[in-house]
């Protein structure tokens, strides 16, 4: 079922291995219980061949610095970097949007005061950066990149513009669903985050090998944010949300 | 109480340069700081290429083994002489090289040696990875993970001093992949 060594695969090639691997997650599920992390070996991502580990990870009680994360305060983040539509001559173009949610611990309590950093593409699918060689066009009053301290109980917003779908070249016609980069800290090291959020109902979910490699379909729906009307606003902005939980070590074993 | 299901991670993907890398990442304290001390290093693939569009992030006590808890790493107040946050973040260039200027760290716990604390994020790689970099004059045989660890792959998480005139230079290049595979941590009571 595989492309030929050398060989750029098809969608229809990469769509038969990401099937492949869930049928087999599928039949052996009952054994190894829930997979809730993407798959650091993935083959249907072409570039994580070479890039993941082959020993498994080695099991470890955190020390002491581990327990902890770096602090970030309000001089490290000016509440207008949560604004990404601001900061330029006019406004961007796209579809408005309002991103929100909690940042939560396996318990449910808040991670309070913590560091967001959002990046995504504009409404065309193009990253402002130079690598990106999209034939789209860039905004020029969009940029693409957002901080934000989480609150009291954990919420983090950004108000943006929608991404666009992405194209890239892992296959033949590979389009990334449209999605916005978070990067998040715990209150703890090891519970440091990267991750993706997607959008409702994207056509190319099924096609994705990104979005794939989270093998389990409950774990892989935890990155979709979903539409919510309360949150839109009126004449100006449609609201999603999205509420991230951290997993991973606490503190709260070691204090007294 | 009720557990919640933990969001799962995804690449950093290649447009991270955009938002994470920021001005004075890498100098975790100034080139001018008394104790200044040099971590570098060379991030590789399994076959032995530099990863040019990795992230590394470093976390670490202070030289006396104090946790910081001082804000401010973005904006880098330490500069004028001020806290030690002991937080820094670094892109690889087109070679996979990435260094930091900061401090050699102390041990917060004995018997563990003391180490700096790594997160490794690249394109290609669908989650982050944890490591430890050990000092290479620590007490690295009652170190609690070293002590356990298989005794081929224990040199990949200890730095190797580079002699230099004057300043401490620590070397620790991660592979990723291949035959000297960087030895990875999960955390116990992590339920990943």
């Amino acid at each position: 079922m595989k492309a030929a060594p050398g060989s750029v695969a098809s969608q229809g090639d990469i769509t038969a291995e990401i099937a492949a691997i869930a049928a087999e997650y599928q039949r052996a599920r009952g054994a190894v219980g829930q997979d809730a992390q993407p798959r650091l070996d993935y083959p249907p991502y072409r570039s994580s061949a070479l890039r993941h580990p082959k020993h498994p990870l080695v099991s470890v009680d955190p020390e002491e610095v581990e327990r902890w994360a770096p602090c970030f305060g309000h001089q490290d983040v000016d509440p207008r970097d949560a604004d990404l539509t601001a900061g330029h001559p006019g406004e961007p173009i796209g579809e408005r949007i309002i991103v929100t949610g909690r940042v939560l611990d396996e318990s449910g309590r808040p991670v309070v005061g913590q560091l967001i950093e959002i990046w995504q593409a504009n409404a065309s699918g193009r990253y402002r950066h130079q690598l990106d060689q999209h034939p789209a066009p860039l905004d020029p009053n969009f940029t693409g990149g957002g901080r934000c301290l989480t609150g009291p109980d954990g919420t983090y917003r950004f108000l943006t513009v929608k991404p666009g779908p992405y194209p890239w070249r892992n296959h033949r016609n590979a389009w990334r669903p449209a999605h916005i980069h978070f990067s998040v800290f715990g209150t703890a090291f090891t519970q440091r985050l990267v991750t993706q959020m997607y959008f409702p109902g994207d056509p190319l979910f099924d096609l994705d090998p990104i979005f794939q490699s989270v093998v389990d379909r409950a774990a892989r729906e935890r990155l979709i944010a979903r539409y919510e009307h309360d949150l839109t606003e009126p004449e100006y902005a449609t609201g999603y949300r999205w509420d991230i939980v951290l997993s991973g070590a606490r503190r709260t074993w070691t204090e007294v | 109480m009720t557990e919640l299901a933990c969001t799962p991670g995804q690449t950093v993907g290649p447009f991270f340069g955009l938002a994470l890398p920021y001005p004075g990442g890498s100098g975790v304290v100034d080139d001018a700081h008394p104790e200044a001390v040099r971590l570098h290093g060379t991030i590789y693939d399994g076959a032995g290429d530099g990863v040019p569009d990795a992230l590394i992030e470093l976390w670490q006590p202070d030289g006396a083994g104090r946790i910081p808890r001082v804000s401010g790493s973005l904006r880098r107040p330490h500069v004028g002489g001020a806290g030690f946050t002991g937080f820094g973040r670094a892109a690889t260039d087109a070679h996979g090289r990435y260094g930091f200027t900061t401090v050699t760290p102390g041990s917060a716990r004995r018997p563990a040696a003391p180490f700096f604390a790594i997160t490794v994020f690249a394109r290609g790689l669908l989650d982050r990875l944890f490591t430890r970099a050990y000092l290479p004059d620590g007490d690295l045989d009652t170190d609690p993970l070293l002590a356990g660890v298989d005794a081929g792959r224990r040199a990949t998480l200890v730095c190797v001093a580079e002699s230099a005139s004057g300043r401490p230079i620590y070397r620790f290049d991660i592979h990723l992949q291949g035959p000297n595979e960087t030895v990875f941590l999960t955390y116990r009571n992590d339920r990943r």
